[in-house]
């Protein structure tokens, strides 16, 4: 536990070609199928390309603090401006066509992500030199300065950011490749499908390349790495830029996704937004992002309908995995990957259940709780849902539920640490 | 003019001096603990929440007491159970952890006193206006907050300079595992300083409060200038963050009060920039509330250990 | 891992989808009801909520229960989109949101492209406080219906108020920096010069939005400038922070706002804003008709939130008027017979113009006030009415040519 959280998972065994060729193809398969468990529910669709451009957003964000240890407070500067060069591109294939002649006018809207990805990369390639010198704090805080700066930016030129209300275009132009209309969000998901593979693909392939290899290193010793001839600042700036670069990826997947793009997408928020995602999933493990990626978007969008203290939740969450499970639910997903290989899974098994149950237990409690007490300063419902029970804040036995639940939940926790000792 | 430079130095010096009430408290933290406080803001807030609730029952001045002491508190229970069990984890888990602090404690305030502002005023006698300069008024409650902040960094010297806890907060901010080595409780160290810098931040808050507005997004408004303001002075400097808050608070009022485009300082510069085109257009009014942070950019870049520090973040 | 994901996907789509089968017409508003901005959608929710109950008692919408469906957008255009899809999704054709011009441009574009992609499914825009004006002007769309006075409009009535008050001869102009802010000054500019051409402007400030928390400095140019007035579109903390400070300076000018009324103001402010702040806007806090003080009283007391949306009883009110006469709850008919509306309001007759779907109504300037009857937010102030603009004052001619759907 007292390791440093953005510390991969220590590996026993390197990992043979052919089981790293399984995780692909099953994870090709299921952007396939996905399709077929969804047929006709847009909704679903507009999740899943939400999650999809949340995954790459998350992933390109880890690339600078999990991978490289620099801790960005404005990564949605390359998400936005990317969306925005997307967007202007698209708008240019619109009058290109309509025209029916240029250069825009032959490419396909399939393609902005690529745009999205040059702009991001750019922009990176321009701003990233000075801010590489240190990782750390003084990282951090040179991001967030970024950040707000190109986020006020964003509402003083509305000629470039179109002031508020943003810029806006049309999907449905420019020449059509493989049948795809883009009209419907489950065509939609297709375009997003692909580049979240092309996407999660490269940035793997990152991790394999000598400067990825290169990029953990700055992050575990930026000393060694200079004693051996490597200026840390070149291979951090490096990173920014890959980062950058992906991070303008997801942000032309949004502009095609959403069809609109506002200077807001610029700021802290969503660059925050990157951050929990990553920490949620874990930042030691390749995956952990996407995993984050799909628990924040659908707590983001579908917590809300059933409480008022959905941000509430969100926060929670993240504190409680900041402090009790820093590896994030990749690491943990990670683990008992690993015991199951090791095959120490039947031995371990029992704890991590118990474990899990407490867990649960007392997860349901702070929810009834949180609810009774939301029910009881605001009062407008005359009792508070939970899972399909109605709970009184003015009677006792909502509260009494809460403290069974607590205290139950923390005997079992105490049973479980005990179990755990007595395996060790 | 000269009302409105007297005006803009009165108006800046007091802004200046409750930024530094609020940073005076991270920096220490920062210094000490190298955790930059996300939910230092928040702390701050909840000082401003608790003094309007308290004083309803006590009045304005015991809430200016108690409100930051319960504060305090608070902070030293969020280190001892919430940030120590983080720190074995690093830096990042440490910033990660007061990251989401600050989103707990900011929904926990809409959801204890909603999502509007509350009626946190200043007592009626001190609304009454102090002096009056050209037809301006200073009220008595401006002069109050000034005074307060001037006595607070007075406290402040006297405690780090004179006593010896201020001995050992000066030695661990330099040399803690030394402090350790000597036989010194350090993680009570850690504790104690922490509430403290929480109490500082709640105090700016009881007087912010009626000053600015008692509301839910005040936290995340002020937060990330308060970062600008510990890094701009220096890792470990309490006077650089003196200066940097006065600087901050002076630098924006007056970039208010003069009224002159991008174009009209570029032009002035010997350059020749278009004054209706959509950069020379831009008023240095409108740039005021962003100086803070394209101060911390140059500041990172050339200047990285701050105005006053010692050492690089 | 994964499945457990699909299941809970799947589970709470069901959830939405089931709500939609009892026989019912839904209107979903799409506001910030968490976070921070919660404090501007959750008034409008409980006012829609309130009124729904009345119009249901009523005999409803072309016979059909009306049922308000609250979806939370945080204020975020691209999370808008979702929760619109969410809405369309669960079979509601009808749709209201006000906060925000970046989530008003996003939902009249996406509305617009669903209906044009999804004939026979057509949703319909309620827009109730973005007021961008651009929305029935060049950016017109025949989905979209507005039941608030756009910003030039607003800006109309109070400059032929400020024009008929001699005493004001110097104005200073203060506008948050961004989209909203400059149109505001801009058509104060110009509507002055035409109306009054001896004020004279002597300030034009524009600050950021929503992140100064210090407006002393702009207080204290103002007074130096020896401004009349202050004319003002700001909003949220911007307005209160702005009239507050002025305040503690002893700044007498009277502040002609667009949002003073708006939630928290009255209660931050207390004796700061009385006799200083105006509002234009369609109501004002004291109504002299009985049964509107009633209905007034009773949503505060059912809801702890003040009857601040005059508009949204007129938007509920007309949309019954147009379903019913059109004898359907279709959006296509809906639409059509929504084209050119009047009714009969407690501020005289309103009419939704089919030209641009823009309401024209009449306008109310207002004062705070010490000691009202029915003080705002619980407390004893609120706004009294200072002058009636009629209609025919506040309508500007449009620019819009409507792309009607054959």
């Amino acid at each position: 536990m007292s390791q440093d959280i953005i510390a991969p998972m220590q590996r026993t065994k390197s990992r043979t070609s052919l089981r790293g060729l399984v995780a692909w193809v099953v994870f090709a398969a299921v952007l396939l199928l996905l399709p077929v468990f969804f047929q006709g529910n847009s909704t679903a669709f507009t999740l899943l390309n939400v999650i999809g451009i949340n995954i790459v957003f998350a992933l390109s964000y880890n690339m600078l603090l999990g991978q490289g240890g620099m801790l960005s407070f404005g990564h949605a500067v390359f998400f936005g401006l990317g969306s925005y060069a997307a967007m202007h591109a698209m708008i240019a294939i619109d009058e290109a066509s309509y025209a029916g002649e240029g250069f825009w006018a032959h490419v396909p809207v399939l393609g902005m992500p690529l745009v999205g990805m040059i702009a991001g990369g750019l922009v990176a390639l321009v701003l990233g030199w000075p801010f590489c010198r240190r990782a750390g704090t003084a990282f951090a805080m040179i991001t967030l300065g970024l950040g707000e700066m190109v986020a006020a930016a964003g509402q003083m030129f509305p000629s470039l950011f179109g002031g508020e209300a943003g810029i806006y275009g049309n999907r449905m132009v420019g020449p059509q490749w493989f049948g795809l209309e883009l009209a419907q969000s489950s065509d939609v998901y297709w375009f997003i499908a692909f580049w979240t593979f092309a996407g999660v693909f490269a940035m793997w392939a990152f991790t394999r390349t000598p400067l990825g290899r290169m990029s953990n290193a700055v992050r575990d010793n930026p000393d060694r790495l200079q004693f051996i001839g490597y200026p840390p600042r070149n291979v951090r700036f490096m990173i920014f830029i890959a980062a950058g670069s992906f991070g303008g990826l997801a942000g032309g997947m949004a502009a095609v996704n959403y069809e609109i793009i506002t200077p807001e997408a610029l700021g802290l928020i969503p660059s925050g937004l990157a951050l929990l995602m990553a920490a949620v999933g874990g930042l030691g493990v390749f995956y952990g992002p996407i995993v984050g990626a799909v628990v924040v978007t659908l707590m983001n969008s579908m917590l809300s309908d059933y409480t008022d203290a959905s941000i509430l939740y969100v926060g929670l969450v993240f504190l409680a995995i900041v402090m009790f499970a820093p590896r994030g639910l990749g690491g943990g997903i990670e683990q008992v990957r690993v015991a199951w290989r090791d095959g120490d899974l039947g031995r371990r098994l029992p704890g991590w259940l118990s474990g899990a149950v407490a867990v649960g237990l007392i997860i349901v409690g702070l929810v009834v709780l949180i609810e009774l007490a939301f029910q009881a300063t605001h009062g407008s419902d005359e009792f508070a849902h939970v899972f399909g029970v109605d709970f009184d804040a003015a009677g006792p036995w909502g509260w009494l539920t809460v403290v069974v639940l607590l205290v139950a939940g923390g005997l079992i926790k105490r049973a479980t640490n005990k179990l755990r000792e007595d395996q060790a | 003019m000269l009302e409105l430079v007297i005006f803009s130095t009165l108006n800046g010096v007091l802004y200046g001096l409750l930024l530094f009430m609020l940073s005076s408290g991270l920096t220490l933290i920062f210094s000490m603990m190298g955790v930059l406080n996300f939910a230092h803001a928040s702390f701050y807030m909840l000082g401003a929440y608790f003094a309007y609730t308290l004083g309803m029952y006590t009045g304005f001045w015991p809430a200016l007491i108690l409100a930051p002491l319960l504060v305090g508190a608070l902070g030293s229970l969020v280190e001892r159970f919430g940030l120590r069990r983080v720190h074995a984890n690093g830096h990042v888990a440490e910033l990660l952890f007061t990251f989401g602090l600050a989103y707990v404690i900011d929904e926990l305030v809409q959801m204890v006193w909603g999502t509007v502002a509350v009626a946190y005023r200043e007592p009626s006698y001190m609304r009454e206006p102090l002096f009056t300069l050209f037809g301006t008024d200073y009220s008595i409650f401006r002069g109050v907050v000034i005074l307060i902040s001037i006595l607070m960094f007075i406290a402040l010297w006297y405690l780090l300079k004179k006593t010896r806890v201020g001995m050992m907060i000066r030695a661990a901010l330099t040399h803690g595992e030394m402090v350790g080595h000597l036989g010194h409780n350090v993680p009570r160290l850690f504790m104690g300083v922490f509430g403290f810098g929480c109490a500082l931040a709640a105090l700016a808050g009881v007087i912010g409060g009626p000053l600015l507005a008692t509301e839910p997004g005040m936290a995340a408004t002020l937060g990330p200038i308060v970062f600008v303001v510990v890094v701009v002075g220096g890792m470990g400097s309490l006077q650089g963050a003196f200066y940097a808050s006065l600087l901050i608070g002076l630098l924006q009022t007056f970039f208010v009060a003069i009224d002159a485009s991008l174009a009209d300082v570029f032009n002035a510069l010997g350059a020749n920039l278009d004054p209706y085109g959509e950069v020379g257009r831009i008023s240095l009014a409108t740039l005021a509330p962003m100086t803070p942070f394209i101060l911390l950019v140059l500041i990172l870049i050339f200047r990285p250990r701050g105005l006053m520090g010692e050492l690089e973040p | 891992m994964l499945k457990s994901f699909f299941t809970l996907i799947a589970a709470s789509l069901l959830l939405v989808q089931t709500a939609g089968a009892a026989e019912t017409v839904k209107l979903a508003l799409i506001d910030p009801l968490t976070g921070p901005m919660a404090g501007a959608g959750q008034p409008a929710l409980e006012h829609l909520k309130f009124e729904a109950k009345r119009i249901n008692a009523n005999g409803g919408i072309a016979g059909k229960q009306l049922e308000i469906v609250g979806l939370d957008n945080k204020v975020n255009p691209q999370e808008s989109l979702v929760q619109l899809q969410k809405a369309i999704d669960g079979g509601i054709q009808y749709v209201t949101q006000g906060n925000g011009s970046s989530v008003a441009s996003a939902l009249i574009g996406a509305v617009e492209k669903h209906n044009q992609r999804n004939p026979g499914k057509e949703v319909m825009y309620l827009n109730y406080a973005a007021v961008d004006p651009s929305f029935t002007n060049e950016r017109c769309s025949y989905w979209h219906f507005r039941f608030d006075a756009n910003a030039d409009m607003k800006m109309n009535a109070l400059t032929s108020y400020i024009a008929e008050n001699k005493d004001i001869k110097k104005v200073y102009l203060i506008n948050q920096d961004y989209s909203f802010g400059h149109a505001v000054s801009e058509a104060a500019r110009e509507m002055l010069k035409e109306k009054r051409p001896d004020i004279e402007i002597v300030g034009n400030d524009f600050h950021p939005l929503a992140k100064v928390k210090d407006f002393t400095p702009y207080i204290s140019k103002i007074q130096s400038s020896g401004a009349d007035a202050v004319i003002s579109g700001n909003w949220g903390q911007d307005i209160t922070l702005l009239v507050k400070a002025a305040a503690e300076f002893g700044l007498d000018a009277p502040f002609y706002t667009y949002y003073g009324a708006s939630s928290g103001v009255v209660t931050q402010l207390g004796d700061k804003g009385v006799d200083r702040i105006y509002q234009i806007n369609e109501y004002y806090g004291d109504f002299e008709d009985e049964e509107m003080a009633k209905r007034q009283v009773n949503m505060y007391k059912e809801t702890g939130w003040d009857f601040y949306y005059l508009r949204l009883s007129t938007l509920l009110d007309m949309f019954k008027k147009a379903a019913d006469k059109a004898g359907s709850t279709d959006p296509v008919a809906v639409a059509k017979a929504m084209e050119g509306l009047s009714l009969e309001t407690t501020t005289g007759e309103v009419v939704m113009r089919a030209e641009d779907h823009q309401i024209q109504l009449p306008m109310f300037i207002s004062v705070m006030q010490d000691d009202m009857e029915y003080g705002a937010e619980g407390t004893d102030y609120n706004f009294h009415k200072v002058a009636r603009i009629d209609r025919d004052d506040v309508t500007l001619p449009t620019t819009c040519r409507m792309r009607r759907p054959k």
